[in-house]
């Protein structure tokens, strides 16, 4: 079952292509890492696979459905560079807020029990404004998973994470994929991504350069990827 | 319907934060009192003089005080990028534009609702007795300012020179609705009946608003889409 | 090919002016209250008809724009919106130079002045907050919605001004409704020209406009290398 598909999709700023082109589909509990130098395009490919922003031309669907459908977005998780949470409420209001947006039978439990899983439920009537960095990461993903997404939209996770946040990214990602679900995430750590993805897209000056499986020589020498296809 | 249940729980959402925080309405209602007094040293009105001048007085402030609390309105969006995260929430566009709505129009009313008696002790004039014709205008001008004050704080919010901007664009769209408002309240300070002349106004007015409300929510979608 | 009829363009709109400006000056008689300046009329309301005209093409191409999503209708929104500007700008400064020597004060808040003012204002939002965008669809987005709204706002404004000076009058400029045939029908044919030059304008500044385009795309591209 294809869980996420773009056909065709141009993104143009002006008359400038951001984006050439693009075709990808990824099955459902694929993770895909999308891998390419900055300004290549990654981050405006997935503002318009989370349905942020419409391309010039082509289309995107999420398990079928148009990307600005209510029933898709209630599908889609995504975590961009800002932790889109807000400063002025606590940690609990935060969860309380997203989990009612987005339709969940019981948010006030909800909220309790991701507070609990990203290790927050200590701090859960703080104000987000006094938490640390690593406290801000933890409950910016507590928001993305907290409804249960079929899909992740991960914009460079792996930055500017501390240890404790990577550990419960990094099992939350892991869970995800034993359940079935599709993870799509953009990244410079070639690493961390190359060991949790099963897919691997390459993207250069906007074009697609390659997409395809992960195969065991990307692990062992995560530069081979952007020798073989990319440019210099 | 979740139209109406996510533009409750955003409006809910806006004002919780503004209450805790106060910022955009001390700014506000600050701006409105210290104008209401500027305006009493500047002019010095007699009696006869203010009875002119108080509907276009009292709707100069309310339109100025209502650009602080207008511009919050997405600005507040922006800390964090949180916008993207609701754009991206099952909640559509009119739902948030509707929400946002909702709440500006309750802390504009509630700075208009203060300024109103402070406005009737220091220019002499008596209100009470018009209370509710009075509150039908409040009511019907600050939707109006509100409605299109909030698409354009949308517009606006990620341009460069926004707290420029908005009152620019926004304030010549809004002269026939700040016109009819004040030619509403004048006529109701003066004592004059809510009906021939005043009325005609007051259908102006609707029908303002009716029109951009249609307008704002049929085109909020476009201005907050990327 | 383009240029050749640009130029035809002007020269048969500054025949056409010079031919009504003989009838103008030399052949219509002096109105009965205000003598010789009334002329200025068979410049000053086409100018106003030229100006709605072209914010009303701002509106269509603003739609055309957020329909097809094509630069093209965002190039011809702003050309028509800037010479609807100018020929506004006409109008007041016409309707300024008429009053002042009518009357002796530069301006009254006539209603068909006042409305005309707020037109104005409004357009020079629209191409202010053109300048406050950086990014070319982004641009072309907010200044249609802009334009759909200035434009809607157009009849209410006016309406609304009209009103109150019913309601508080001051002197206008015509009198009475009715005019001799003959001055109807120049300022029709003052218009001809107007238009003309209003397409001859248009014409130019779309194609400016489409070039900027094509230069900020390459210097993109230019700086993606």
């Amino acid at each position: 079952m294809t869980a996420v598909s773009a056909a065709g999709v141009w993104k143009y700023y002006g008359d400038y292509p951001a984006l050439k082109n693009i075709s990808l589909t990824v099955a459902s509990g694929a993770c895909l890492a999308l891998l390419g130098r900055n300004g290549a395009g990654k981050t405006t490919l997935l503002r318009i696979l989370a349905g942020l922003s419409q391309p010039s031309r082509g289309t995107v669907s999420i398990a079928g459905l148009a990307v600005r459908d209510p029933r898709a977005r209630r599908n889609i998780g995504i975590l961009g560079h800002g932790i889109a949470v807000y400063e002025e409420f606590s940690a609990y209001e935060n969860l309380r807020l997203f989990a009612g947006l987005y339709g969940l039978a019981d948010p006030h439990r909800a909220a309790l029990e991701w507070l609990e899983r990203t290790g927050l439920d200590r701090v859960k009537d703080g104000l987000v404004r006094e938490f640390s960095r690593g406290m801000r990461q933890r409950l910016a993903v507590a928001r993305a998973f907290l409804h249960n997404p079929g899909v992740l939209l991960l914009d460079e996770p792996f930055t500017a994470l501390d240890d404790r946040a990577i550990v419960v990214l990094q099992s939350l990602l892991a869970e995800a994929r034993s359940q079935n679900r599709t993870v799509i995430l953009s990244t410079h750590q070639l690493r961390e991504a190359l060991e949790l993805a099963t897919h691997v897209a390459l993207i250069q000056r906007g074009a697609l350069a390659y997409a395809g499986e992960r195969t065991p020589i990307m692990l062992e020498d995560p530069g081979w990827l952007y020798r073989t296809y990319g440019e210099a | 319907m979740s139209f109406f249940r996510h533009a409750f729980q955003i409006a809910a959402k806006d004002l919780r934060a503004e209450l805790r925080t106060k910022e955009a309405l001390n700014a506000s209602l600050s701006f409105a009192l210290v104008i209401l007094l500027l305006f009493s040293f500047a002019f010095d009105p007699t009696a006869e003089q203010t009875r002119e001048i108080s509907g276009g007085l009292l709707w100069l402030v309310f339109a100025f005080a209502g650009a602080l609390i207008l511009n919050r309105s997405f600005a507040r969006e922006l800390t964090n990028d949180c916008l993207d995260a609701l754009v991206a929430s099952p909640v559509s566009g009119a739902a948030l534009f509707t929400g946002k709505c909702l709440a500006n129009m309750a802390l504009l009313v509630a700075v208009e609702l203060i300024c109103l008696p402070v406005f009737g002790i220091f220019y002499n004039v008596r209100w009470v007795h018009r209370f509710w014709p009075l509150l039908l205008t409040l009511i019907l001008g600050t939707w109006g300012i509100t409605v299109v004050g909030t698409v354009f704080s949308a517009l606006t919010v990620n341009l460069r020179l926004r707290e420029l901007m908005l009152p620019t664009l926004v304030y010549p769209l809004l002269i026939p609705a700040l016109m009819a408002a004040i030619q509403l309240t004048t006529g109701l300070l003066a004592g004059q009946p809510l009906a021939a002349e005043l009325t005609n106004w007051l259908k102006l007015l609707i029908g303002f608003d009716i029109i951009f409300t249609a307008l704002a929510l049929g085109l909020v979608e476009t201005v907050l889409m990327g | 090919m383009k240029d050749k009829l640009l130029y035809a363009a002007c020269l048969l709109a500054a025949w056409l002016v010079l031919a009504n400006l003989s009838v103008i000056l030399l052949v219509l008689p002096d109105e009965a209250e205000q003598g010789a300046i009334y002329r200025i009329i068979f410049f000053h309301v086409p100018a106003a008809w030229s100006a709605f005209l072209g914010f009303l093409l701002a509106a269509l191409a603003s739609v055309a724009y957020l329909v097809k999503r094509n630069l093209w209708f965002d190039a011809l929104a702003v050309s028509v919106t800037e010479v609807g500007l100018v020929f506004s700008i006409v109008n007041l400064i016409t309707g300024m130079i008429w009053g002042r020597i009518i009357w002796g004060i530069w301006w009254t808040w006539d209603a068909r002045l006042t409305s005309m003012l707020v037109c104005a204002l409004l357009y020079a939002g629209y191409l202010m907050l053109r300048r406050a965008v950086e990014e070319p669809a982004q641009r072309a987005k907010f200044s249609a919605v802009f334009s759909i709204f200035a434009f809607i706002d157009v009849p209410i404004v006016w309406f609304s001004i009209q009103w109150w000076r019913t309601q508080h009058p001051q002197p206008v400029f015509r009198g009475g409704g009715s005019m001799d045939p003959a001055m109807y029908k120049m300022m029709f044919a003052n218009w001809v020209p107007l238009l003309l030059l209003f397409a001859v304008l248009s014409a130019v500044r779309l194609r400016q406009e489409r070039a900027r385009s094509e230069i900020d795309a390459l210097r993109r591209e230019a700086h993606a290398l």
